[in-house]
């Protein structure tokens, strides 16, 4: 769990016909708006710095035009680099020759696109099938494991219908399907479920939620949504004008916000219901056996009835049974009144 | 320029020209020698086999590209008409050379609009050239072609060529440019590679639009008919000459209506085959 899979270093993306000139320019603090506004050139990555681990669900979030998309598209080097390296298991993909780069796409990445971006002359087994074929696998096999990823998203029966014969619920899973069946390390998931209903998205969050418990894929999740980020990140970078602001687990996102914009971010969500009792449980306390027990990955919401119910406070108790700390009242009240500011 | 170095020049290209041609057009002609054979070949299949044949293979194939009953009984009444007006070999004439016409502007002309479409300098370069070919009067391509070659089949086919390629070239480009971004952009992330995506993203995606380019070329091929017939190209064209500089409206009037009725069988069914590719993409390319 701890490997990094993905090491992002030093990365600038800047669009325009003269972007290698520019890069000390933003390297001595330009920002944004003033390399468009003076030099005609988009800024789209700003020196970022990002460890990804290995099967771990990496959330990228931002405003729109932040940089999201432009920086998943150097992980698969749909996008060049200005400058920088992206290194995948240790190797420097900004350095891969063409051929090499097709070698990588076919095997180590799968993405799936925000508007889901099927093929529509082909139906959906061939869709599913499609990086298989570009890499020439055999017919029947790369068909047995077309069919079982068909399976696996819940498209069974569907496999010779068109793309826009279907949902975009369905539509989506296809695009998993087809992500998955070249079996790749990386995932790359550009607002992939972005487009789809409220209920449908909570859905394909709980599913693809599901999926990773088996495949322990490494997962790169681009979103605009909080509620989405704090379900699925294991960890949530946050992007500004191209800058990387800030890159932590959900705790240290909503407790400690880097600066304002991601306080704003997050200003609107529900913490006691995001927060577990260990970020903020008190390590220093002792033990009290009179007081009732809460475990340590609860959500505070799940505990207020026992906390109400207590005269001074709870044990914070580990998976093994094993005392790690206690939590009172005015834990939970402070939390509470800083949500409310 | 004054008149008498106008003529001067006028006399020094023309004599280049001809000394040119007089040098080549030998080494030229033999160029085509294959295509002409083909030619001939196909214009005696048509004349010298059984005409129910030739008209149940006809109905044969227009029915595979139209899949429609009604189109193929007006086709059959259409060509029973020819016959029995006694049309049948010019129009035999000029099935063949439309066809063969056909089949090399697709040949031609569809790499070519790949090549196009996929860099913005050839397209630069092309395009004021198809424009040329499309407005230039016909006669005066012809004069060269002809001073080269001579007079017969294979300058009518050029003639012909030059100006129903256009549009195959110019859809084939657009086609190609107007396919979807993302999809595209799928097909890198995957790892294809040039001609994997031309072949199994681009030329799929963009054959409706290729095929709207089939169909106008097809159809400017045969207007072009009575103009190849000047230059020796035998086919329904040469009657309506006839006519015009003889006055007879009958048979002038007849051998229209005989290309009209042509024009009106391959529009139909190059159009519903082309219909007939689209069928599971509609509202899937937004
Ligand atoms: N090909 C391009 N040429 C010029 N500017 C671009 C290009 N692609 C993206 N940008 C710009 O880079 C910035 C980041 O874009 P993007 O990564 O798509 O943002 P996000 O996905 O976060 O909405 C935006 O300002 C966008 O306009
Ligand atoms: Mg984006």
């Amino acid at each position: 769990m701890s490997e990094v899979k993905i090491k992002i270093e030093n990365l600038y993306k800047i669009f325009g016909p003269r972007a290698k000139e520019y890069t000390n320019k933003v390297k001595s603090g330009i920002d944004k708006d003033e390399l468009l506004a003076k030099y005609n050139h988009v800024l789209g990555l700003d020196n970022i710095n990002l460890d990804i681990k290995e099967q771990s669900i990496q959330v990228v979030m931002g405003l729109s035009g932040s940089g999201k998309s432009t920086l998943i598209r150097h992980i698969n080097r749909l996008i060049e680099p200005t400058e920088g390296t992206v290194l995948v298991d240790g190797e420097d993909i900004t350095k891969l020759n063409k051929a090499d780069l097709l070698e990588f796409r076919r095997n180590k990445t799968g993405m799936v696109f925000q508007r889901f971006a099927l093929f529509p002359h082909h139906n959906i087994l061939d869709n599913v099938q499609f990086g298989l074929s570009i890499k020439n696998l055999d017919k029947s096999e790369s068909k047995d494991k077309a069919m079982y990823w068909i399976e696996k998203v819940g498209l069974t029966g569907f496999e010779n219908k068109f793309p826009n014969q279907l949902s975009g619920g369905m539509q989506q899973r296809v695009g998993l399907a087809r992500a998955l069946a070249i079996d790749p390390d990386i995932l790359l998931m550009d607002e992939a479920f972005s487009a789809l209903d409220p209920l449908i998205r909570t859905d394909m969050q709980d599913q693809l939620l599901d999926l990773q418990k088996n495949l322990k894929k490494t997962i790169i999740f681009i979103t605009h949504d909080l509620d989405e980020a704090l379900k699925l990140g294991d960890r949530i970078a946050i992007l500004n004008g191209g800058k990387l602001v800030q890159d932590g687990n959900a705790e240290e996102i909503l407790l400690n916000p880097a600066d304002e914009y991601v306080s704003n971010f997050v200003k609107d969500v529900n913490r006691i219901k995001v927060l577990k009792i260990g970020s903020i449980m008190n390590i220093d306390g002792n033990m009290n056996e009179s007081n009732p027990s809460v475990m340590v990955d609860e959500s505070i919401e799940n505990c207020l009835p026992t906390m109400l119910e207590s005269e001074s406070g709870l044990n914070v108790l580990d998976n093994d049974k094993n005392f790690v700390g206690v939590i009172s009242k005015n834990n939970i009240a402070e939390i509470l009144r800083r949500s409310k500011d | 320029m004054s008149s008498e170095s106008l003529r001067l020049f006028k006399k020094s290209v023309d004599g280049a020209y001809r000394s040119f041609s007089a040098k080549y057009g030998d080494a030229i002609e033999a160029v085509f020698d294959p295509v002409l054979y083909f030619l001939v070949w196909f214009e005696k299949l048509l004349h010298n086999s059984p005409w129910p044949l030739v008209i149940l293979a006809l109905l044969g194939l227009v029915y595979l590209g139209s899949r429609s009953i009604y189109l193929t009984i007006g086709s059959l009444f259409a060509f029973l008409f020819i016959g029995y007006f006694g049309m049948w070999d010019d129009t035999m004439s000029t099935v063949s050379i439309i066809g063969v016409c056909t089949a090399l502007t697709i040949g031609f002309g569809i790499p070519v609009g790949i090549l196009m479409s996929g860099s913005d300098r050839a397209r630069a370069m092309i395009t004021p050239i198809l424009d040329i070919m499309q407005t230039m009067p016909s006669f005066v391509y012809l004069i060269p072609v002809v001073m080269l070659l001579g007079i017969g089949k294979i300058p009518g086919l050029l003639a012909v060529i030059i100006y129903a390629i256009p549009p195959v070239i110019r859809l084939t480009d657009l086609g190609i440019r107007e396919v979807n971004k993302e999809v595209l952009e799928a097909a890198d992330a995957f790892g294809a590679n040039r001609m994997q995506k031309l072949f199994r993203v681009q030329l799929p995606l963009a054959l409706p639009t290729i095929f709207a380019g089939i169909n106008q070329t097809i159809m400017m091929a045969l207007a072009m008919v009575v103009i190849a017939s000047m230059i020796g190209v035998k086919g329904l064209g040469q009657p309506v000459l006839k006519a015009i500089t003889n006055q007879y409206f009958t048979m002038g009037l007849l051998n229209g209506l005989a290309i009209v009725a042509l024009a009106i069988i391959f529009d139909r069914v190059s159009q519903s085959y082309g219909k007939r590719m689209q069928q599971h993409r509609a509202g899937a390319n937004e």
